[in-house]
């Protein structure tokens, strides 16, 4: 017989990093966050890892890039107002493809915002939030053993394909206290970043079939240069044309031609629904609820829960809107994922966004009463 | 033991002009070029001082020492 | 063609962009005549740079190299540092990316005292994007963002650094290119934050719009700072090593840290 543990959220995602094999966090205090940095303040010293406590967030992004470049796996962990100054750093690494995950636990904002309570409104800054463009995968998780999970698959993926992966957990998610199982035959599958085998035939940013170039680290067998310039397969700048749009472009089809590894979803009651609910993070619980009781109701709903949430799973919520009467898209924002839902349906008029944007969750009943006009 | 010569070395390519050497050699061995960059006009009198080789920004310079030839 | 500038130039990146009589080749040439001192592994020695003029030094040298963001280099060493303790770290910044932008992150490094050198290229200016006055410009000197003369007072580094906490620091001129040679190798010898303030110049975008002459002109003047050093005021204080001390190092404080924190138990994973 497992023993359930009652977890929360940020728990939950600091050891779901540690499983993963995160060795390295730097980090600045910041609500509703900061359960993240202490947990990692306590265990990683212990595992022999890393700990520190830096002067800002451009900074702890900096140095969990700095300790990615010499071959660690590193996370750091922030809300609205630190990944805003994240942003920056963010960049380089995309463009200089550096592994690390940024856990942003999202509380209402613009600025300030209201620090204790939750929103989803960072969706859209997750993708576009630094300048220029660029690929980044970002997560959310809905339950707080989803929080362990997709932390380790944040860091898996991060690792495969040398990319930021932004977990955007809710504040709702990252505080919620929830039982959590963990049966014994669960095991933790930790992915490995390519490594240059051979520098001779291979270059530190070089355009390989999978578009993932091999990962020379530093304090390794072969030196190399690191530059958030655009720069040519060697890694030093270029300003050749054609150099030039082959970096970017490969920055982003190494995500887009490997959808079907890093995209999931799940579905609940899809297939025969005629309203469909387009939902994640603790909203998704809410859709959930609305569902059951919809379908005790005799009304056919369903709900397609987005667990990654970029690269945008277009395939699946095309697939999945086939034939509904409406979708509906309900969000603690002022619509920023029900812009991806609406690009991909094939009418807009189907979209029936619902969002909530005082602090509260998106309630059961709300979901219900819009599908109510609905039906 | 007899000392060697100094010979001095310059990469006309790197040279962007800046003046340093000329100005710094106490031995006057320097000149310019129609394009303002260095020449080595009296070779003979380098003292081996290294000051243009340690001052030039463009690493253009090296002072071999002990040279014999 | 000099053996040192084989070993420790990226030579085929060579001829380098800055403009003639810029400062930052003769710190270059400094530091690679310092490191054929120290006779360190080049895979073992990263050089960590920030953004600007300076910001292109990592490029050309023949390590583990790290161009960063502006103003954040000490943060992107400091990560490195910490993840792996064996390498030996050096950083270059800017005055501007240093004491602008990042002079939050430099006084942190200063007080953390983590095992590194910092080198400070200050040419009083920010080059790169045309001769806008930077912290370090001079009160009543000329920048293209002060066609009057700056208004504004500009920091005294070494000071700012002591203060801080970083326990080696030192004001060395690029005139004076042999003491900046063994300044480096001290400061590298040096158990902690180690900082070293080495003033520039650029004839083209700071000197051109102050009257100070051609590049030999403009080192010539430095020569008569550092003789008179002392006399006056800001800049002309000292040159030297100004600062040693011996304080707990970050690195080894963490690593008694981790022995204490293993000796509790085990981890709750």
């Amino acid at each position: 017989m497992v023993k359930p543990k009652l977890m929360q959220g940020n728990e939950c995602c600091a050891l779901g990093a540690l499983a993963a094999g995160v060795r390295f966090f730097a980090g600045y205090p910041i609500t509703p966050s900061t359960e993240i940095a202490e947990i990692f303040s306590k265990e990683l010293p212990k595992l022999g890892g890393v700990f520190m406590q830096m002067e800002d967030e451009i900074a702890s992004l900096a140095a969990v890039i700095g300790a990615s470049l010499t071959g660690k796996k590193a996370i750091t962990a922030t809300s609205g107002p630190g990944f805003s100054l994240m942003q920056e750093n963010l960049g380089f690494a995309a463009v200089a493809e550096v592994p690390c995950v940024i856990v942003n636990v999202m509380r209402l904002g613009p600025s300030t915002g209201m620090p204790t309570l939750p929103a989803q409104s960072d969706v859209m800054q997750a993708r576009w939030g630094t300048h220029g463009d660029h690929s980044v995968i970002a997560l959310a998780p809905s339950s707080v053993k989803e929080a362990f999970c997709l932390t380790v698959r944040a860091v898996n993926l991060a690792e495969r394909y040398r990319v930021p992966v932004v977990l955007l957990m809710d504040e709702v998610i990252g505080h919620l206290r929830e039982r959590v199982v963990f049966q014994p035959d669960e095991k933790v599958v930790q992915w490995e970043r390519k490594q240059c085998l051979n520098p001779k035939s291979s270059q530190p940013f070089e355009e390989t079939a999978d578009g993932i170039p091999p990962f020379f680290s530093f304090g390794g067998e072969y030196r190399h240069h690191v530059t958030g310039l655009v720069h040519d397969e060697s890694g030093f700048p270029t300003s050749q044309r054609e150099g030039i749009s082959r970096l970017i472009r490969r920055l982003h089809y190494k995500i887009t031609q490997h959808l079907s590894d890093i995209v999931q979803v799940e579905e609940f009651f899809v297939d025969d629904a005629d309203v469909l609910i387009i939902a994640y993070g603790s909203t998704a619980r809410s859709a959930q609820a609305a569902v059951v009781r919809a379908r005790e109701e005799g009304k056919k709903a369903g709900l397609l829960r987005l667990i990654t949430l970029w690269p945008f799973p277009e395939k699946e919520v095309s697939t999945a809107a086939v034939n509904k009467k409406a979708v509906i898209v309900p969000e603690m924002n002022m619509g920023q994922l029900a812009l991806e839902v609406a690009r991909v349906l094939p009418d807009k008029n189907l979209l029936f966004p619902i969002n909530r944007v005082d602090g509260e969750l998106v309630t059961p009943d709300e979901i219900l009463s819009v599908m109510g006009r609905i039906y | 033991m007899a000392k060697g010569k100094h010979k001095l070395h310059f990469d006309r390519e790197k040279c962007k002009a800046c003046g340093i050497c000329i100005a710094f050699c106490p031995a006057n061995v320097f000149t310019v070029d129609i394009d303002y960059c260095a020449v080595i006009s009296s070779p003979d009198k380098c003292t081996g001082c290294r000051r243009c080789e340690l001052y030039c920004p463009d690493y253009c310079i090296f002072v071999e020492e002990d040279y014999y030839g | 063609m000099c053996a040192v500038y084989h070993k420790y130039l990226r030579l085929d990146h060579l001829p380098h962009i800055w403009c003639p009589g810029c400062g930052n080749g003769i710190v270059m040439g400094a530091f690679i005549r310092a490191m054929e001192d120290l006779k360190y592994d080049q895979n073992e020695v990263v050089v960590v740079s920030g953004i600007g003029c300076s910001g292109r030094i990592s490029g050309y040298l023949d390590f583990n190299t790290l161009h960063t963001t502006h103003g954040r280099a000490l943060a992107f060493a400091t990560g490195i540092k910490a993840a792996e303790p064996r390498l030996k770290i050096f950083v270059f910044m800017g005055d501007g990316d240093a004491t602008a932008i990042g002079g939050n992150h430099l006084i942190h490094a200063c007080r953390r005292n983590i095992d590194m050198t910092a080198i400070i290229i200050n040419n009083c200016t920010f080059g790169m994007t045309g001769g806008q006055f930077s912290p370090m410009t001079p009160k009543g000197k000329k920048a293209s963002t002060a066609p009057y003369g700056t208004v504004e007072r500009n920091f005294d580094i070494p000071a700012l650094a002591q203060a801080a906490g970083a326990t080696l620091v030192a004001r060395v001129g690029i005139y004076q290119v042999n003491l900046l040679r063994e300044l480096i190798v001290k400061a590298s010898h040096h158990k902690g934050f180690a900082l070293l303030e080495v003033i520039s110049q650029c004839p083209v975008n700071y000197g051109r719009r102050n009257q100070m002459g051609d590049p030999a002109e403009m080192l010539e003047d430095q020569k008569g700072i550092i003789k008179s050093a002392g006399l006056g005021q800001g800049l002309e204080n000292y040159f030297g090593q100004i600062f040693q001390s011996e304080q707990p190092e970050f690195i080894e404080e963490y690593n008694k840290m981790i022995v204490q924190a293993q000796k509790k138990g085990g981890c709750d994973v």
